[in-house]
């Protein structure tokens, strides 16, 4: 097992060029790595400096959900505070789960919610992808093994409204078997997306025209609202949860959400 | 095996190390400096017990490379009493017999130093949320919980 530890991102770039493993905050890959698993070729990031800074709407892909809890957008925060443990906080980092691509990444309905771009590195220069040209199926993304995930860029404008929540079986240290986010811009555009209830994170642009008309936290059409929401998602049944059961909770919890957006609104 | 070098404080302790860039932190801790109070369990980051401070942070050091340590402060369980007095949040425990096999306490007594300098005077709910990831199979819970209050209410008094 090759295993480099970059100072930089050049020497980080070379190691990917010669198709090194990218090794971030390690509480995924060095899970697999400690059952026994020997990855050939690995590359350690956490002392990549460029890979750490923040910088506007730029949050480096090294950024820890420890940063991201005081100081990432709103429901991004609220998304970070669920990230397993303090331990596993102030190792992970926001481009770590990006690159794993797990369908339950705490991060990912946040980043679809508002449109984020993946920003990808190479020796060949650097391109930037929208969440749902990245994300393309189950731990799948379209990122070149030669490309890091340098950052995630966030639009200049995000909505004044956001609301993160999941659902699992325990308060803490939870994998979720639904997430959801929900945003809401003054103008009454609102985004709806979800986590872990289909293969990569999604919206439900029909839930999202419907919400767009109502103002109302009491309307009745939210009972609609949650029915669109439970019709778009995906889900399937495995060792976590059930398909029936993630349609339902995805329903709830967008619903949940868009009324904690309009109440904030009417306030 | 490429070896990097490492430079770093372990518990105050300047040290200079060649380290195979695979070894983790707590394999450095426990086989190459000999301080084995920091325990191994679930190797997976869910157990806790593991918790080491870097850079007055607590990580999982089975999950962390050693190399990363590098330019950075280490606090083990070793560096937490100091002159032979034993901390506050230690004799807190002992008081409350916040421990009873002892296995997962290095890992408690970590997380409630970094808590405490975090949040001084934290609330259960606080105390119980900051320590999720840290498991006791005694189930030792309620009297961990008191002894981090306890704690916190003597590290308080002994401050001026």
């Amino acid at each position: 097992m090759d295993f480099v530890v970059a100072t930089d991102l050049e020497e980080a770039l070379d190691a990917l060029g010669r198709g090194a493993l990218p090794l971030a905050g390690g509480t995924d890959l060095m899970v697999g790595v400690n059952a026994g698993q020997r990855p050939d070729n690995v590359v350690a990031l956490r002392r990549v400096r460029e890979l750490r800074q923040r910088n506007g709407q730029r949050i480096g892909a090294g950024v820890t959900w420890r940063v991201i809890e005081d100081e990432g957008p709103r429901a991004l925060a609220q998304a970070a505070r669920t990230v397993g443990s303090p331990q596993i906080r102030n190792a992970g980092t926001l481009g770590g789960n990006v690159g794993t691509a797990s369908p339950a990444g705490d991060g990912l309905p946040f980043l679809a919610a508002v449109d984020a771009e993946i920003e990808l590195t190479s020796r060949e220069g650097v391109r930037t992808l929208r969440w749902d040209e990245f994300f393309t199926g189950v731990k799948e993304t379209a990122r070149r093994t030669d490309e890091l995930i340098t950052a995630v860029v966030l639009p200049a404008a995000l909505p004044g409204r956001q609301e993160f929540a999941k659902i699992g079986v325990r308060n803490a240290m939870v994998i979720a078997t639904v997430a959801c986010v929900v945003t809401r811009a003054d103008d009454g555009t609102t985004t709806v997306a979800l986590g872990s209830v289909a293969p990569t994170p999604i919206r439900i642009p029909e839930a999202e025209e419907l919400a767009k008309t109502l103002s109302d936290p009491g309307s009745a059409a939210l009972d609609e609202f949650q029915h669109l929401v439970a019709a778009g998602v995906r889900p399937i049944t495995d060792h976590r949860s059930t398909e029936e059961y993630r349609r339902h909770g995805a329903g709830v919890l967008a619903r949940r959400l868009l009324t904690r957006c309009l109440r904030e609104g009417a306030a | 095996m490429n070896p990097v070098g490492v430079v770093t404080q372990v518990n105050g302790r300047e040290i200079a190390r060649s380290v195979p860039a695979r070894m983790t932190l707590v394999e450095f801790l426990r086989d190459e400096l000999g301080l084995t109070g920091t325990k191994v369990s679930c190797e997976l980051q869910v157990c806790g017990v593991c918790t080491v401070l870097v850079d007055r942070k607590p990580v999982s050091s089975c999950a962390f490379l050693a190399v990363d340590i590098d330019g950075r402060e280490v606090t083990t369980i070793e560096g937490v009493a100091s002159d032979g007095k034993l901390h506050p949040i230690q004799q807190a425990f002992i008081d409350h017999f916040a421990l009873q096999c002892g296995f997962c306490t290095p890992g408690f007594v970590m997380m409630a130093v970094a808590l405490l300098e975090e949040v001084p005077q934290p609330t259960p709910e606080q105390v119980v949320s900051y320590l999720e990831g840290n498991i006791c199979r005694c189930t030792g819970y309620r009297s961990i919980l008191e002894a981090v209050l306890d704690a916190a209410d003597r590290l308080e008094r002994a401050s001026p």
